[in-house]
């Protein structure tokens, strides 16, 4: 530093010196501005859950001042757009219901199945070759699947079941259960193969079997994951909605019978949206208090295997 | 134990036996797995040909230039393929950057505490959330609410929130594959903290937030039961009004106020007549959809691997 002591200075104009403070101040106030807008950026996303629970809730509200929540949990008749007005949610999610059973009978055998035979069985080209394929099936957008069960796998039913009616609640579930296999599949995938080698390794060196290993060491290890490769598989079904409301109907109807046709909650506010109602009316509140029982069922569905998953996790 | 003993030769046998049926179970898996994998690609494979074949007639010049009409034969998708455009335009001009800088500030800028464990978990939970009740939301916060009626702006913002999840868990993970040593050695030479983040940080995890973003895009196209709640048309038979303008300023806003139709509202419009002609164009706008999206996510697909095999830190 000797050189700059000893420069000359000019008497008269003595070149500004930036104390450090200025400087850092200067370097700093940017910083902090980003910091914040990228921090508002990140907060957006509680806000959208806020604003969310909060239309869903007030309109709902304006709704249960009309139609009291025991009716509205116990009639077996939903029927807000006739002149004879029933307001039971029942129908509706026993629609719900039904279509995501339907579609987990298919998606959670299949969904594992592929999610052991990828981790433990295929070799590495397979894996690269079929998981591409895999995501491509849950690329397909779902009104595609709409059209799909309605005009191709439900006149495919009727071969084998004459009496099928053309909306109905097996086809639109079938074909749901393949549209969530690929979602299943990836999840159970990646919880396999985060158990530690060391484990397999143990199993093998017991004399265990490829097939042993997988099923009786493998996925009880993984348990954990799976039971969240199943919530998210649920998640889908329930909120799932222009499979239903092309291919199972946008009739509500009490059943619990797959092969008939009925409305799903997601069905019903698709039909009502589509229709022209007044913003503020009753029938336009009851969309929204749909929405809520929907939010609430993947909730509860999410809440249980929160708990399942706390219950089964293993650690290492 | 001598090698003359008869009952050691039928135990080793048995045991001979027993390694065979558990192999066996070894192969019979083999093939249980690999028929499970053809269903979901059979199917894949099934529902395309199922569209083309039904659509392939009315692929032509005029289907992409005609306005939906009452007769089938003359009907096209011109409004619906440039609502979707234009929607999308909205949806990825304000679904991605807000998603990128929520990514940045998780992964980079976030303190350990229990604001951002709120900001995860809702990141989380938005993502399991059904994509018709973000229709819903919109359609008290942005249509009525907000006041910007059925409008393609409208549109846009719901799809831009349903993204969000899925852009910023891939960006978050673009910027985690970034190794610390970069980032250490752009502040040793005494670089800021925002300075690290925008010439070194993203510029290395492009690939990774091109994938995540292509993919939520290809998602964002797709969907049908968000629009249809905030009250677009199934019939629009006019465009848009142009961006582009003759008078100045030359550049209009008044399309994002304009009411549309999209690929997606447009099918399901038609298939929901009973007559077959109208099914015809259902499949063949079908075919176009799942162009679109399958192009999409091969292109993002084909990114992130080729991503994956050229770095090398």
């Amino acid at each position: 530093m000797g050189p700059l002591v000893t420069q000359p200075l000019d008497p008269v104009n003595p070149p500004a010196q930036p104390s450090r403070f200025a400087y850092q101040a200067r370097r700093h106030l940017p910083e902090r501005i980003i910091q914040w807008i990228l921090f508002l950026a990140a907060f957006s996303a509680v806000t959208v859950t806020i604003a969310i629970v909060v239309i869903l809730v007030y309109e709902s509200l304006g709704f249960f001042r009309h139609v009291s929540l025991w009716d509205f949990l116990t009639d077996t008749q939903w029927t807000p757009l006739f002149s004879d007005k029933h307001f039971g949610i029942l129908p509706l999610v026993a629609g719900t219901l039904v279509t995501t059973f339907v579609a987990l009978a298919v998606s959670v055998p299949l969904g594992t199945v592929i999610a052991i035979y990828l981790s433990e069985f295929a070799s590495h080209s397979v894996r690269e070759i079929v998981k591409p394929f895999l995501e491509l099936l849950s690329g397909v957008p779902t009104i595609v699947y709409g059209y799909f069960a309605l005009l191709f796998v439900t006149p495919l039913l009727q071969l084998f079941l004459p009496d099928l009616p053309g909306f109905n609640m097996l086809s639109a579930g079938l074909v749901m259960g393949i549209m969530i296999i690929p979602y299943v599949a990836s999840v159970s995938e990646d919880a396999m193969r985060a158990v530690p080698m060391h484990i397999r390794e143990g199993s093998y060196a017991m004399g265990a079997t490829r097939f042993q290993t997988a099923i009786r060491v493998v996925t009880p290890a993984a348990t954990s994951g799976l039971v969240a490769a199943y919530i998210l598989g649920i998640s889908r079904a329930v909120g799932e909605t222009m499979v239903v409301a092309v291919a199972a109907g946008t009739q509500p109807n009490l059943t619990w019978n797959p092969l008939e046709g009925a409305a799903t909650i997601s069905a019903y506010i698709v039909q009502v949206s589509l229709g022209d109602l007044p913003h503020g009316s009753l029938e336009y509140q009851t969309i929204f208090a749909a929405g809520l029982v929907l939010l609430l069922m993947t909730l509860a569905f999410n809440v249980v295997g929160h708990l399942l998953r706390k219950r089964f996790r293993e650690a290492y | 134990m001598s090698a003359a003993d008869p009952t050691a030769d039928t135990r080793l046998h048995g045991i001979r036996a027993l390694i065979a049926r558990h192999k066996r179970w070894d192969y019979i898996f083999s093939v249980i797995g690999l028929v499970a994998m053809m269903i979901g690609i059979v199917t894949l494979l099934a529902l395309f040909i199922d569209l083309v074949l039904d659509g392939y007639g009315k692929l032509n010049y005029d289907f992409f230039t005609s306005f939906p009409s009452r007769r089938a034969a003359g009907a096209g998708i011109l409004s619906a393929w440039v609502g979707t455009v234009l929607v999308m335009l909205v949806t990825a001009l304000a679904g991605v950057p807000l998603g990128v800088a929520a990514a940045i500030y998780l992964e980079e800028y976030a303190p350990r505490n229990w604001m951002t464990d709120l900001i995860e978990i809702n990141v989380t939970n938005l993502a399991g959330v059904p994509s018709i009740v973000y229709g819903l939301l919109a359609l008290g916060l942005f249509v009525y609410q907000l006041d910007l009626g059925q409008s393609i702006l409208a549109a846009g913002l719901t799809l831009a929130l349903l993204i969000l999840p899925v852009v910023i868990v891939a960006t978050r993970e673009a910027i985690r594959a970034v190794p610390g040593a970069i980032r250490e050695a752009a502040y040793a030479v005494g670089a800021t903290k925002w300075q690290t983040v925008a010439h070194h940080v993203l510029p290395y995890s492009t690939a990774g937030i091109l994938t995540g973003v292509i993919i939520g895009m290809a998602r964002a196209i797709g969907e049908t039961a968000p629009i249809i709640t905030i009250g677009a048309l199934t019939f629009i038979a006019f465009l848009p009004p142009s961006p582009v303008t003759t008078e100045p300023p030359f550049i209009s806003f008044d399309w994002l106020f304009a009411p549309f139709t999209v690929l997606p509202i447009q099918m399901f419009s038609w298939l929901s007549r009973p007559q077959a002609a109208f099914l015809e164009n259902a499949a063949a706008t079908g075919v176009v959809i799942i162009v679109m999206t399958l192009a999409m996510n091969a292109v993002a697909i084909v990114i992130r691997y080729r991503f994956r095999k050229r770095i090398k830190w």
